[in-house]
């Protein structure tokens, strides 16, 4: 079963309307039992990182992720700030992340390649696969994607980086290790391509 | 590579879909739904929705509709219309709305704007500033206003007034042109291009496109920035026939292109 962790940020609604148009079933979770069935864990996340990273830690389901992570129980895709907290820490905040995925979150404002680019990035960007990976099946030579962020997901090892944007610069916008994804856009606002994405993570 | 953002604007009036002349006479367009369905069937890069009654009336939000907005919309979605407290602006963004715009509550206290930033994000803010080209002696000959463009703003320069709003952690700054409302003629350029200067943030330029030349002239002019319209994206012809279009991938593209440079000339 699919299902979408509700911690008190993102918007569920948006990826339980995209699922149903696919004809997949989604859940919600919010407590512990709510992971029992889940095979394909969706962790969404909007606004800072410390906050995010404290109403997760707030609302019993980290442990819970934690286990089902390190047993690979299931899979896992952040999206977002929750993309953004399945690394070890972020410049935009003191707290942890949840280390799922090596690596730092990094502003764009202390990069010398976007100094003078507007910030947020907002809008929709050209998304290029950097390696075969089953989350860009059909969009190996074409896909966009609707972003809307201030920091990106600097990852400790290349080979985890399965997609880059380019925004001044090439940053990792889908990362993943074993069975935890994440993409730093919103393919639960990115029209026919993110609705491609979330059957192909449904389908990994 | 950034794309400019082709953003249809629906304004909210009496339950139903309006498009104004110089924000006045409202013409009944359609049902608000309805409009997102076709949109969504047309991959739009984004919506704008303004209710132009609530902050007028005095009244709350239309949360029920607003709900349901954002359970159909299947792109970015901003709203604006009677938002004036931090409260407000979290009970939209929940509902899962990504940016909520505000205008007439964060001119008189820019401090809400703040306040409102800290809740629910810097991205998901968003201030419009509704502005009139006047022909008087003053300043550089624009008038912020409120109120549907009823009531006078503050005295101050909408560029001065773009930037304030940046510092006290605006998201986006919605441009919209009253003179130029409804008639098709173009943006106005010259002051999208002094308030793009000026700004970090995303801009989005409402008002006056008529064809899609005009969004490339916009393109043109400021680089990546959003180029909101209404009438081009729901009258058809020089009668005015209701028909919603939207570029197709193609088209998109091609405006697109006009757009040169992402970087600006800020700072």
């Amino acid at each position: 079963m699919i299902t979408i962790v509700d911690y008190g940020l993102g918007n569920i609604g948006a990826f339980a309307n995209m699922y149903k148009r696919l004809n997949l079933p989604t859940t919600v979770a919010r407590r512990e039992a709510d992971l029992d069935g889940a095979t394909h864990i969706v962790l969404p996340g909007v606004g800072a990182f410390d906050h995010a990273m404290e109403l997760l830690n707030a609302s019993g389901l980290r442990d819970p992720l934690d286990r089902i992570v390190a047993d690979r129980r299931a899979f896992v895709l952040g999206v977002c700030v929750g993309m953004q907290i399945l690394g070890d820490s972020s410049e935009e905040g003191t707290g942890r992340g949840l280390g799922w995925i090596g690596g730092r979150v990094r502003a764009f404002a202390g990069h010398p390649a976007a100094g003078r680019l507007p910030l947020p990035h907002m809008g929709w960007n050209d998304v290029v696969p950097a390696r075969q990976t089953r989350l860009f099946k059909g969009m190996e030579n074409y896909a966009r994607f609707y972003f809307l962020h201030s920091y990106f997901f600097d990852c400790e090892q290349r080979e985890h980086v399965l997609a880059d944007a380019d925004y001044g610069f090439p940053f990792p916008c889908a990362i993943g290790c074993r069975n935890v994804f994440g993409v730093q856009f919103h393919p639960e606002k990115s029209h026919h391509w993110g609705a491609s994405l979330l059957r192909n993570f449904a389908e990994t | 590579m950034l794309r400019p953002r082709l953003i249809p604007c629906l304004l909210l009036h009496q339950g139903g879909l309006v498009k104004t002349v110089g924000f006045k006479d409202p013409k009944y367009v359609g049902d608000p739904i309805n409009a997102v369905k076709i949109f969504n069937e047309k991959e739009a890069d984004e919506l704008v929705v303004l209710d132009i009654d609530a902050t007028v009336n005095g009244v709350e939000p239309n949360y029920k509709l607003i709900a349901d907005l954002a359970a159909e919309c299947r792109m970015p979605l901003c709203y604006g219309g009677g938002v004036r407290s931090v409260e407000q602006a979290k009970r939209i963004s929940g509902l899962g709305v990504e940016k909520v715009a505000i205008s007439a509550a964060a001119l008189a206290d820019p401090a809400l704007v703040t306040r409102t930033a800290a809740a629910i994000g810097r991205q998901s803010v968003v201030v419009v500033l509704d502005v009139r080209k006047t022909s008087g002696f003053f300043g550089r000959g624009y008038q912020t206003f409120t109120h549907n463009g009823t009531r006078p703003g503050p005295q101050q320069d909408p560029i001065a007034l773009a930037a304030a709003m940046e510092a006290a952690g605006a998201g986006e700054i919605l441009l919209n042109s009253i003179d130029r409302d409804g008639h098709m003629k173009g943006y106005d350029l010259q002051l999208a291009r002094e308030v793009r200067k000026i700004l970090r943030i995303p801009m989005t330029v409402l008002g006056g496109a008529g064809t899609h030349d005009d969004l490339k002239d916009l393109f043109q002019a400021c680089g990546v920035v959003g180029a909101a319209a209404g009438s081009l994206f729901v009258f058809k012809g020089q009668y005015r026939a209701v028909l919603i279009s939207y570029p197709s991938a193609q088209q998109k593209d091609e405006i697109g292109s006009a757009a040169s440079s992402l970087v600006t000339t800020f700072g």
